[in-house]
């Protein structure tokens, strides 16, 4: 296999609702990711297109939709798509491109539009529950969520105000993002645990929003990257794995799943202890507490350590295990696969310097990015280092 | 936000933000559509089996007799071993809330008044962690905790259509109910 050096990312802006269509949102995010990188369509062999489920955008097989925004028109161009793990799982799917030695340039785009299911995207949601043991209880997707940070939270015996500090922290480093949905420099626990009560133990305020959103990022050999820079950022690992939708059929405490995806990446990646050897990480955080049961999947701590670490600043932009430099989902937006511009164009702005604002301290050099999705089921892991 | 470019930093892409007035107030121009797909879901044997006995008034489950375990609800397969499945096996209806939550929203996201109390019920009879979602009642929110014994109410015979919503919901499991 071939090192694939990252040499550009793009992100639009991330907002509830977008008035651009989902091609233009994908363009403006491919264009601004091939100017960074300072290279042409012509110059890129395939395009990978990330997207999460059709009911969202409305259009069946968006894949096909996206693709002239995308800038796949008259090349090898593939849609992959796996729920919320889509947003990292895309990234990987381009690495294989190139790793391969398939192709020499890859853009990866990823888009979402969830603004145009109406009232909202929630009523889409419906759909993912399995059709005999679940739909007839009219479930809401909350719930799921609600259940399993209960059960982690009972598991450990965590305070909700513990699991409150992800939306603090996370809201206000969002406010170096030029994207962001929801940044908050003045929130504090109390907005947080005194907002709406959703699903107990799941208040507005643990949720991120629903967004409109378009990201990019261009990969090449490491090879090629020398003739763009003298300091190639590289794919150091990846890994994925999935558990059964059979979820009341297990313990929801702790993610396995994101463990073994996560042992992969670590592997291909030669990182022996990954919380010595990694400077940073940009786990999925679409609610609070999954920031905190992702750091442990990741194996950055104990199982039931996180909150503790959280609350002792560990996780802070200027802390030991910075935790979402980018605002993560809570601050930047939640387009769900379009968290690719969090989760791993972050890594590369981070890794490259470029990180403006949001620049976590002390010259890291190795972050990993890691998304969750489907019923509670789907690991992505990619693991990024300083050639 | 900004075009301006930040030496050294990356440009971010634009975007243009539509607030739901925009929408209501037909300040933007878009376009309407509802999707009338309808699906008969086939249940497959298992399936069919386990809501046939949910009529009946039971709970049933399959066993794997190389993994030792009891599956609910059945499969025909086996997750663990991937082998088919051995025997059908009636389960308690009585179990422990492994999870739940107090939920205050609608199936569509709406803020409703009463919450709905909901959660996974590991089955007595089946493994550890083996069970599904139901709904609870007759306790209130605060009494809902996780390690409770609880069983099921059943739907009274003539309205059972073989659905899990055969079971109305579980109820705390007090000494002398089993």
């Amino acid at each position: 296999m071939r090192n694939v050096s990252v040499i550009g990312g793009g992100m639009s802006l991330f907002r509830r609702r977008l008035k651009e269509t989902g091609k233009e949102l994908s363009f403006l995010a491919s264009k601004m990711a091939m100017e960074e990188a300072g290279v042409q369509r012509s110059d890129i062999d395939m395009v990978v297109m990330g997207s999460a489920p059709d009911a969202f955008d409305g259009i069946h097989m968006k894949g096909e939709n996206l693709l002239d925004g995308a800038g796949g028109k008259d090349k090898p161009y593939v849609r992959v798509f796996n729920g919320g793990g889509t947003g990292v799982f895309a990234p990987i799917a381009g690495w294989w491109h190139v790793a391969s030695g398939v192709a020499d340039m890859v853009m990866v785009v990823c888009e979402e539009k969830m603004g145009s299911c109406n009232p909202h995207p929630q009523t889409a949601f419906r759909n993912i529950w399995d059709p005999i043991l679940d739909r007839p209880l009219n479930p809401n997707l909350v719930w799921l969520f609600a259940m399993e940070m209960n059960r982690y939270m009972t598991r450990y015996d965590i305070k909700k105000e513990d699991i409150a500090r992800v939306a603090v922290k996370n809201k206000r480093n969002a406010v170096g993002h030029p994207c962001a949905q929801l940044p908050d420099a003045n929130i504090t626990v109390e907005d947080v645990l005194n907002s709406e009560m959703m699903a107990w133990p799941v208040n507005r305020l643990d949720i991120s929003p629903p967004s409109d959103g378009a990201s990019a990022l261009i990969y090449c050999s490491e090879e090629k990257a020398k003739e763009f820079t003298d300091d190639p950022i590289n794919v150091a690992g990846v890994g994925w794995n999935i558990d059964s939708s059979m979820w009341t059929n297990r313990d929801l405490y702790f993610p396995d799943y994101v463990a073994n995806a996560a042992k992969m990446a670590y592997k291909m990646a030669g990182i022996n202890d990954p919380r010595k050897e990694i400077d940073f990480a940009e786990p999925y955080d679409p609610f609070t507490y999954k920031e905190l049961h992702h750091l442990e999947g990741l194996l950055l701590c104990d199982k039931g350590e996180a909150p503790i670490l959280t609350r002792e600043g560990v996780t802070e932009r200027d802390g030991d295990l910075p935790v979402c430099p980018s605002g993560g989902l809570l601050g930047v937006g939640n387009p769900i696969a379009a968290t690719m511009g969090q989760k791993v164009c972050e890594l590369y702005w981070q890794l490259a310097g470029k990180a403006g604002k949001r620049q976590i301290p002390g010259d890291p050099q190795v972050g990993v990015g890691q998304a969750w999705g489907d019923i509670m089921q789907m690991g992505t892991v990619l693991v990024m280092r300083r050639g | 936000m900004s075009e301006e470019r930040i030496e050294g930093q990356p440009k971010y892409a634009p975007g243009t933000h539509v607030r739901s007035k925009d929408i209501r107030e037909r300040k933007i121009t878009y376009t309407w559509w509802e999707p009338e797909a309808q699906y008969a879901f086939s249940l497959g044997p298992a399936n069919s089996r386990f809501l046939k006995e949910l009529k009946a008034g039971k709970i049933i489950g399959r066993t794997c007799r190389k993994c030792d375990r009891v599956i609910v609800p059945p499969r025909m397969f086996c997750d663990w071993c991937y082998d088919t499945t051995h025997e059908w096996v009636y389960l308690k209806d009585t179990g422990t809330v492994e999870t739940f939550s107090i939920s205050y929203l609608d199936p569509d996201a709406h803020l409703i008044e009463d919450p709905i109390l909901v959660g996974v019920i590991s089955i007595d009879g089946a493994s550890p962690k083996h069970g599904f979602m139901h709904y609870f009642g007759e306790m209130k929110p605060e009494d809902l905790r996780i390690g409770m014994k609880v069983k099921a109410v059943w739907k009274p015979k003539e309205e059972r259509v073989g659905s899990v919503t055969d079971i109305k919901y579980f109820k705390p499991l007090i000494g002398g109910d089993e």
